[in-house]
């Protein structure tokens, strides 16, 4: 085969951030099946929500208090955490260090308010399937914040460490930073389905 | 871990041609030894392993096959009993589906897209590793357990409540669920793999209408795994909570219930055949365009034939569930959408008959299998619109007219140009030619065999037999065409018999393929066969769908990459203008730690729900080592 040159490259940058990089587009990937699933869980609490003749079954609702709390820590964790995403964006290394810890923090309180939140959902995953389904969804979304929580933990530690002031890391934060906007907003619509469907 | 972080220093354009190649080998070689076979990340060592793997696979579920032929040659069987007998037809179509099919259709696409879209490894190679070991730990956790007499025996959807605490003690469902959650996780990877491949990885100039069909069939399909098999991992968990922690999911005395099962299952299991059938599609246009010796007729609609079965496999679901008493309106819209897909289909038969009536056909092996293909899907589509309509799917559910159905659309509709395929990209893979000679002996064994085996299910379907019993009785009016059709099932398993021996023998002392064998219009073609470490010595530039036919003997090339880091051209998604040189991860250890400690974790969880608290923290911490960067160019910008 004979090859001929018609294009050089050596001008184009060694990393790529936001829409044009792979990883941007592999978080995304993974957003749309952690979505999906998401929305079969909640599927699934609907259908069982038209069956059944009383809905919270032979329970009482959810109290409004802890959840309330959690959906008010997590919109306003979505301000830093922007914050954070534009300081890495101008590959501010200072900025970013305090933003990372920032949102190591914002991702611990999640876990405390969510043991009030499982303790004052006024039923258990075995008593009937109502509380299965209670369970699980607040179960998957609790899974959801440790996983980013460990992810931001191991990306903080990085960032002060001779790896760290780095346009990939810097590309790094920010996709953490998307996902803890998705983590943020998966909540919303499981929120409205625990808390207010049980009331309608 | 190095203490100095090393940048990469050397570009393409200051090395001539021995020393570029010499140094791309370098920087992109898997080590000789264990070592390197464990830790590689290429995508065609890998892919050639998920194909060889898958393949095995199908081997064992044919062994599984041949015996239910053999059972139910006559009546009264006595050598199986019914215990093994739900074991082993549970086996065979959990095995084919979750373990060949699906699995081997991804691996064509771990093989083939990063080759034809023109990069040099696919995009996470480290999670392709991943998903590869846990594809394989998951069937091996089957076979094991089947071993074991441990193997699932609940069929291959395991309704419940059949499957559900009370019907099923023991821990054989809960092995059908977590082999589901293995394939499940692995297949998710190369989704989200393939999808951004094709998205940022193409070769510059490789607009949207200049993607090769096949790589658009594997990127609807990979969409069609990220939407389809959350659903069978929700509801596989459900069932394994139901079954370990007491949850009523599918206990009606809870408010559970037991069609939310079929649902859940359905809703990703007919996607699921289209999983299985849009890359065979893909396969069909790349070959019919190829062996008629002209572009493709109708490449646009082609493609809008793809995305449309993608959408519409959404919507098909119920027809699974006619006979479960559901409203009769909600029935009427799945019919009406089961019979819509006979639409893309259609499209897609047209503009091949329309390719092969243009073009100069060359009949070699993969076209053969290709018209083989078009011939009994046409069938299996025939009798799908059939059991599309409520009244007579009532009639024929759960007879063996169902099964007949789904073995031609689901080998006539996917096998057949699975086989084509493995015929035609062989060359590539191996860089050697399998036998014209053995391919034509193995394409006329298995065509005949398959039609002889499976047509009569049909009459044996309208003649009341039902699906998964283990003998029938003399006064039965089923004994004679089962027998035809197990006597017909030799002939079908020898044809598969000299396709492997074909395949062997081939691999060892097949005759050289050269780069181009079939004189190909596509990218893959324009590298060496097999293809080096690093795929491409220098990175095409695209200005048409058909490269290699625009411009024989020539290619237009890129140049301006770093040679002493794995590097990759990162383009935008419409146009493939080049946006920057991205880094491609370097081998690594660390994919196989993290896919033992989840396997550990899900085989656990089998037994104890604190498994997942205790196991998850072997994979936090493997995971860390994965992506804690190790000083290589590849981890710095």
């Amino acid at each position: 085969m004979k090859e001929r040159v018609v294009l050089d490259l050596s001008k184009l940058p060694l990393h790529a951030l936001g829409p044009a990089s792979v990883t941007w587009w592999g978080t995304l990937g993974f957003m749309l099946i952690e979505g999906t699933g998401f929305a079969l869980v909640i599927a699934v609490y609907l259908y069982l929500m038209s069956l059944a003749p009383i809905w919270p079954l032979n329970a009482q609702p959810p109290n409004l208090l802890a959840g309330t709390v959690m959906t008010v820590v997590l919109i306003a964790s979505v301000v830093p955490n922007i914050m954070l995403s534009r300081w890495a964006e101008h590959q501010d290394l200072r900025k970013v260090r305090i933003g990372m810890v920032v949102m190591s923090v914002l991702g611990i309180v999640p876990l405390i308010i969510r043991v009030f939140e499982f303790a004052t959902l006024n039923i258990k995953w075995d008593s009937n399937a109502y509380g299965s389904v209670v369970w699980t969804l607040l179960g998957l979304h609790t899974t959801h914040i440790i996983t980013d929580l460990i992810d931001t933990l191991v990306l903080t530690a990085l960032m002060f460490t001779r790896h760290g002031d780095n346009l990939r890391r810097y590309g790094d934060v920010q996709d953490n930073a998307m996902y803890w906007n998705f983590v943020v907003a998966a909540w919303l619509p499981i929120y409205g389905c625990i808390y207010w469907l049980a009331r309608i | 871990m190095t203490d100095t972080i090393r940048r990469a220093q050397i570009l393409d354009t200051e090395l001539k041609r021995p020393e570029l190649t010499s140094q791309l080998e370098e920087t992109w070689k898997t080590e000789r030894g264990l070592w390197g076979a464990l830790s590689t990340v290429d995508h065609k060592i890998i892919g050639r392993r998920y194909i060889t793997t898958a393949f095995v696979f199908l081997l064992l579920g044919g062994v599984l096959a041949m015996l239910i032929r053999l059972q139910l040659a006559g009546p009264e069987g006595r050598l199986i009993g019914p215990d093994r007998y739900n074991q082993i037809f549970t086996m065979h179509g959990a095995n084919m589906m979750f373990l060949f099919a699906v699995p081997v259709m991804e691996a064509m696409g771990v093989y083939l897209v990063p080759l034809m879209v023109g990069t040099r490894n696919i995009a996470f190679p480290r999670l392709n590793a991943f998903s590869y070991w846990m594809f394989l730990a998951g069937g091996l956790v089957l076979w094991i357990s089947f071993a074991l007499d441990m193997g699932p025996d609940v069929g291959w959807f395991a309704y419940v409540p059949l499957s559900g605490p009370q019907y099923a003690p023991g821990k054989r469902a809960d092995i059908w669920a977590q082999m589901i959650t293995f394939t499940e996780v692995a297949a998710l990877a190369v989704a989200v793999e393939i999808v951004v491949t094709v998205f940022k990885q193409r070769a510059p100039g490789m607009s949207l209408d200049r993607i090769p069909l096949f790589v658009w069939a594997m990127l609807v399909t990979s969409f069609v795994v990220i939407m389809a098999m959350p659903a069978i991992m929700v509801a596989s968990t459900s069932l394994i909570l139901d079954r370990l922690v007491g949850t009523h999911f599918f206990n009606p005395a809870e408010g559970g219930d037991v069609l939310l099962w079929q649902h859940l299952f359905w809703f990703f299991g007919h996607p699921e055949v289209y999983i299985i059938f849009i890359p065979a599609v893909g396969m069909v246009s790349t070959l019919v365009a190829t062996f008629s010796r002209r572009p493709v007729f109708g490449y646009l609609p082609l493609v809008v034939a793809l995305i449309g079965t993608g959408i519409l496999a959404f919507g098909l679901w119920v027809h699974h569930m006619f006979t479960t008493g559901l409203p009769r309106l909600g029935e009427s819209f799945f019919t009406a959408s089961s019979m819509a897909i006979a639409i893309p289909s259609g499209v897609q038969i047209f503009c091949w008959i329309a390719t092969l009536w243009e073009g100069r056909p060359v009949f070699k092996t993969p076209l053969l299998f290709v018209i083989g293909f078009i011939v009994t899907f046409v069938i299996g589509g025939l009798t799908g619109v059939m059991v599309a309509s409520v009244p007579f799917d009532t009639q024929v559910h759960d007879t063996y007219f169902v099964v007949a159905h789904f073995h031609y659309v689901l080998i006539g509709g996917a096998v057949f140009p699975l086989l084509g395929a493995v015929y035609y990209w062989f060359p590539k893979f191996t860089g050697r030619m399998m036998s014209e000679r053995l391919g034509r002996w193995a394409f006329w064994l298995i065509f005949t065999g398959f039609h002889a085996t499976f047509f009569p299910m049909h009459i044996l379907g309208l003649e009341g037999m039902p699906r998964r019993v283990y003998t029938y009785q003399p006064d039965l009016p089923w004994h004679g065409l089962n027998l035809f059709a197990s006597a017909s099932a030799i002939i079908l398993a020898a044809g598969f018999f000299v396709f492997f021996i074909d395949v062997v023998m081939s691999a060892r002392s097949g005759n050289p393929a050269g780069d181009n064998p079939w004189d190909a219009p596509t990218l893959e073609w324009a590298t060496s066969s097999p293809p080096p470490a690093y795929n491409f010595a220098q990175i095409p530039v695209v200005s048409s769908a058909n490269p290699l036919w625009e411009q024989p003997g020539a290619l237009n090339v890129a140049n301006g990459l770093h040679t002493d880091r794995r590097e990759v051209v990162v383009t935008t998604i419409t146009t493939a203008e080049p946006q920057a040189r991205e880094s491609s991860p370097q081998n690594c250890i660390w994919p196989l730690w993290t896919a033992i400690a989840t396997s550990v974790m899900l085989v656990w969880s089998i037994f104890s729900p604190w498994a997942v608290v205790w196991g998850s923290i072997p994979i936090a911490i493997t995971l860390i080592g994965w992506f804690w960067p190790k000083g290589t160019p590849e981890d710095e910008a």
